[in-house]
C-alpha cells in the first residue's frame, strides 16, 4: 500500500496554503488603495463615521466635481506634461549616450560608474543651490525649468539601465546593418531600438514614475503656474482640519495615469526587468 | 580586373599584431578562401575588407578604388556572419529585404529580388516566418539570401557554417559552391576548416600569425606545400613528418631513418642536397598503400608491423613505427585485419616532400 503523505505535504494542502498566503498579501497591498478610492466617493459624514463605512451607500462624484470646478485638477495635467516630456527626452538622450558608452567605449571604463554615482546624491542636498540658480535664470514656476531638472535627474538612471541592455546585443546585428547600407544613426533606430524595446519601456516607466512622484523639487521650484498634483494635495492639509475627501480624490486622479501607463506596458515591464535581472 | 587588391596591409589591436603586411589580389569572379588556425588574422583581414575595422597601414582597393576610410555601406559588399545576424523582430522577407530598404530600392523591385533569391535558396515557403521559427540551416540560407539579394561586387563569408552540425554543413557547402557557379560573383570566405577550404576554393590563402604562409589552388597547396605548416594544415589525416638524414648511395640519393631503414628517393628530388644533411620527410597517409607486387618507379616497399587500426568504413587508418615516429597510412579496410599484423606497404616517394628542419621550408 502506498504510504500517505503527511497532512502538510499533500498537494491539496500546499495549494490551499499558497492561495491563503497570496490572498493575505493581496489584501495587505490593495486595501489602502481601496480605502483611498472609497473615501473619494464618500460624503463627509461617511468619512468620519464610526464604525467605519466599508462601502458607501451611493457613489458621490461631488469631491471630483469640486476639483475640476476650482481648477485644481489641472495640476494632474501639469504632472503629466512634466513627467511625460522629461521621460521622452531622457530616454532619447540616455539611450544615445548608453550606445556611445558601449560601442565606442566613450570615456573609458569609468565614465559609466561616474554617471550613475550622480544619481546617489540626496536631492535635498542640491535643492537650495538649484533654487538659487533657477531664480537667477528666471526658470522658477516654468514647465521647461522642471522638465530640464527631471531630465537631468533621470539621465544617469536611463544611461545605466540602457547600457546594460545594449551590452547584451550581438554586435553582428549592427555590423550586418552597417554593411547592408545603414548609417550609425539608422543602426540605432532600426536595429538597436527594436532590439532593446522591452528594456526601453521598463526604463521609461521607472523614469516616468520618478518624475511623477517628485514632491521636493516641485514644491521648491513652483509657485502657482505649474504646480504638480503632489504639491496640490498638500494644500488640503490645514492647520485646523484636513480635507480628506479632496485629498483622496486628488490622489485618485494622480494614480490613474500611472495605473494606465503600467497596465499598458506591463508586458514589456516584466520582460525588461527580468532581462536586467538575468544579466546581473 | 582584380575586384580586390590589398597591399602591405597592417592591423593591430593594442600590442597584438593581427595582420602584419599582407599582399593579396582577388580576381573578378574568383572564390578565395582565407584559412588558418584561430588567431591567424583571417577574420581581421575579412573585417578590414568589409570596413568594420580600419587598417593601420597599407592600402585596400575594391574595384580599383582605394577604400581604406570608406564606410562599409559604400563599399559595395555583402557579408554573411557566423551567427547569421538575422533581426529577430522581422520575418524572413523583411530580413532579406533589409539591405534593399536601407538603400531605398523601390517596393516592386524589392518584391522581385527577394522572391528570386528565396527561390534560388528554396526558402520561399518560409518568407512569413520569424527567425526563431527556423532551423539553423534555414537561418543560414536566409542570411545568404540577404547577401545575394544585394547584387554586391564582393561577397564576404565569415565562418558561415561553423554553427551547423556536420550533415548540414556538408549540405550548405555544396549549396554555397553551387551558388558561386550560378552567380559568378567574387567571394571571399573565411574558415578554419581545411575541408571547407579545399572543397570550395578556386584559390586558398593560408594565413599564419598575420602573414600569408602560402596562396594557390587547393591542389597546389596540397601537393606542393611551401612549408611544413602548410603541409600539416591541409589534408586529413595529417601528413606524417619523420626526421631522417640524406645519404648518397650509388648514383642517387636515399633517405635514412634512425632505425637504419633506408628509402631511395626518386631522381628528380636532389636540388641543394648534401650528404648527411638532416631533413624531415613529409608523406601523406594517402600515399602509403598496401604493396601489391609490381614495382613502380619512385615507389618504395617497406615491411612494417601494424600497431593500431582505426576503421572508418571504406578506409582504415593504420599506425606503424617509422624512424621512431608513429606513422599513419590510409588503406582499404580489407587490407588489414588487426594490430600486430606484419604487412608490406608501398610508399609513393614521388609525392613525398623533404623539409629543412631549421627553416621548416620545403626543400
Amino acid at each position: 500500500m502506498t504510504p500517505q503523505a503527511p497532512f502538510l505535504r499533500r498537494p491539496g494542502t500546499v495549494l490551499a496554503l499558497r492561495y491563503l498566503a497570496v490572498l493575505a498579501l493581496t489584501i495587505v497591498f490593495l486595501f489602502p488603495v481601496y480605502w483611498l478610492f472609497i473615501i473619494s466617493f464618500k460624503t463627509p459624514e461617511e468619512i468620519f463615521a464610526f464604525p467605519p463605512v466599508w462601502y458607501p451607500e451611493s457613489i458621490q462624484f461631488a469631491n471630483y466635481r469640486v476639483l475640476f470646478k476650482d481648477g485644481d485638477a489641472v495640476t494632474v495635467w501639469n504632472s503629466l506634461v512634466l513627467a511625460g516630456v522629461s521621460t521622452v527626452i531622457a530616454m532619447v538622450l540616455g539611450t544615445i549616450c548608453a550606445y556611445s558608452l558601449v560601442r565606442f567605449k566613450t570615456g573609458g571604463e569609468n565614465l559609466a560608474v561616474w554617471i550613475i554615482s550622480q544619481r546617489m546624491m540626496p536631492p535635498i542636498a542640491i535643492a537650495f543651490p538649484i533654487f538659487l540658480l533657477y531664480v537667477f535664470f528666471g526658470w522658477v514656476d516654468s514647465y521647461h525649468g522642471l522638465i530640464i531638472l527631471y531630465t537631468a535627474f533621470s539621465l544617469p538612471y536611463v544611461i545605466w539601465m540602457m547600457r546594460g541592455y545594449i551590452e547584451d546585443l550581438p554586435l553582428e546585428l549592427e555590423e550586418s546593418a552597417l554593411v547592408d547600407g545603414c548609417t550609425r544613426w539608422e543602426v540605432l533606430w532600426k536595429v538597436v531600438f527594436p532590439m532593446v524595446r522591452s528594456g526601453l519601456f521598463a526604463t521609461a516607466v521607472f523614469t516616468f514614475v520618478f518624475a511623477w512622484n517628485d514632491f521636493l523639487f516641485a514644491l521648491v521650484l513652483t509657485r502657482t503656474e505649474v504646480i504638480t498634483y503632489t504639491v496640490q494635495v498638500t494644500h488640503y492639509f490645514g492647520g485646523q482640519s484636513n480635507f480628506w475627501a479632496k485629498i483622496a480624490a486628488m490622489s485618485v486622479l494622480g494614480t490613474i495615469p500611472v495605473f494606465f501607463t503600467v497596465a499598458t506596458l506591463q508586458r514589456y515591464l516584466v520582460r525588461g526587468i527580468s532581462m536586467g535581472a538575468v544579466k546581473g | 580586373m582584380a575586384d580586390l587588391k590589398i597591399t602591405n596591409l597592417h592591423k593591430h589591436y593594442g600590442g597584438v599584431q593581427a595582420v602584419r603586411g599582407i599582399d593579396l589580389e582577388v580576381a573578378s569572379g574568383e572564390f578565395t578562401v582565407l584559412v588558418g588556425p584561430s588567431g591567424c588574422g583571417k577574420s581581421t583581414l575579412l573585417r578590414t575588407i568589409a570596413g568594420l575595422e580600419t587598417p593601420d597601414g597599407g592600402t585596400l582597393e575594391i574595384g580599383g578604388r582605394v577604400v581604406n576610410y570608406v564606410r562599409p555601406r559604400d563599399r559595395d559588399i555583402a557579408m554573411v556572419f557566423q551567427n547569421y545576424a538575422l533581426y529577430p523582430y522581422m520575418n524572413v522577407f523583411e530580413n532579406i529585404a533589409f539591405g534593399l530598404r536601407a538603400r531605398k530600392t523601390p517596393q516592386a523591385e524589392i518584391e522581385t529580388r527577394v522572391r528570386r533569391a528565396a527561390d534560388m535558396l528554396g526558402i520561399t515557403p518560409l518568407l512569413d516566418r520569424l527567425p526563431r521559427q527556423l532551423s539553423g540551416g534555414q537561418r543560414q540560407r536566409v542570411a545568404i539570401g540577404r547577401a545575394i539579394v544585394r547584387n554586391a561586387r564582393l561577397f564576404l563569408f565569415d565562418e558561415p557554417l561553423s554553427n551547423l552540425d556536420a550533415q548540414l554543413r556538408d549540405e550548405m557547402r555544396s549549396e554555397i559552391k553551387r551558388l558561386h557557379q550560378e552567380l559568378g560573383t567574387t567571394m571571399i570566405y573565411v574558415t578554419h576548416d581545411q575541408i571547407e577550404a579545399m572543397t570550395l576554393a578556386d584559390r586558398i590563402v593560408l594565413l599564419r600569425e598575420g602573414l600569408i604562409e602560402q596562396a594557390g589552388t587547393p591542389l597546389d597547396l596540397y601537393e606542393r606545400p611551401a612549408t611544413r605548416f602548410v603541409a600539416g594544415f591541409l589534408g586529413s589525416p595529417q601528413m606524417n613528418f619523420i626526421p631522417a638524414q640524406l645519404t648518397q648511395s650509388g648514383g642517387g640519393w636515399a633517405i635514412k631513418f634512425g632505425d637504419n631503414i633506408s628509402l631511395a628517393l626518386p631522381p628528380r628530388q636532389r636540388n641543394g642536397f648534401s650528404d648527411g644533411q638532416s631533413v624531415v620527410l613529409g608523406l601523406r597517409p594517402q600515399y602509403v598503400t598496401r604493396a601489391n607486387g609490381s614495382d613502380r618507379p619512385g615507389h618504395q616497399r617497406l615491411g612494417v608491423t601494424v600497431e593500431l587500426v582505426q576503421p572508418t568504413g571504406s578506409r582504415a587508418y593504420i599506425t606503424f613505427p617509422l624512424g621512431g615516429v608513429p606513422t599513419v597510412a590510409e588503406l582499404e579496410s580489407h587490407d588489414v585485419q588487426r594490430p600486430g599484423e606484419r604487412i608490406d606497404l608501398d610508399l609513393d616517394m614521388n609525392r613525398a616532400v623533404l623539409i629543412d628542419p631549421e627553416s621548416n621550408r620545403v626543400i
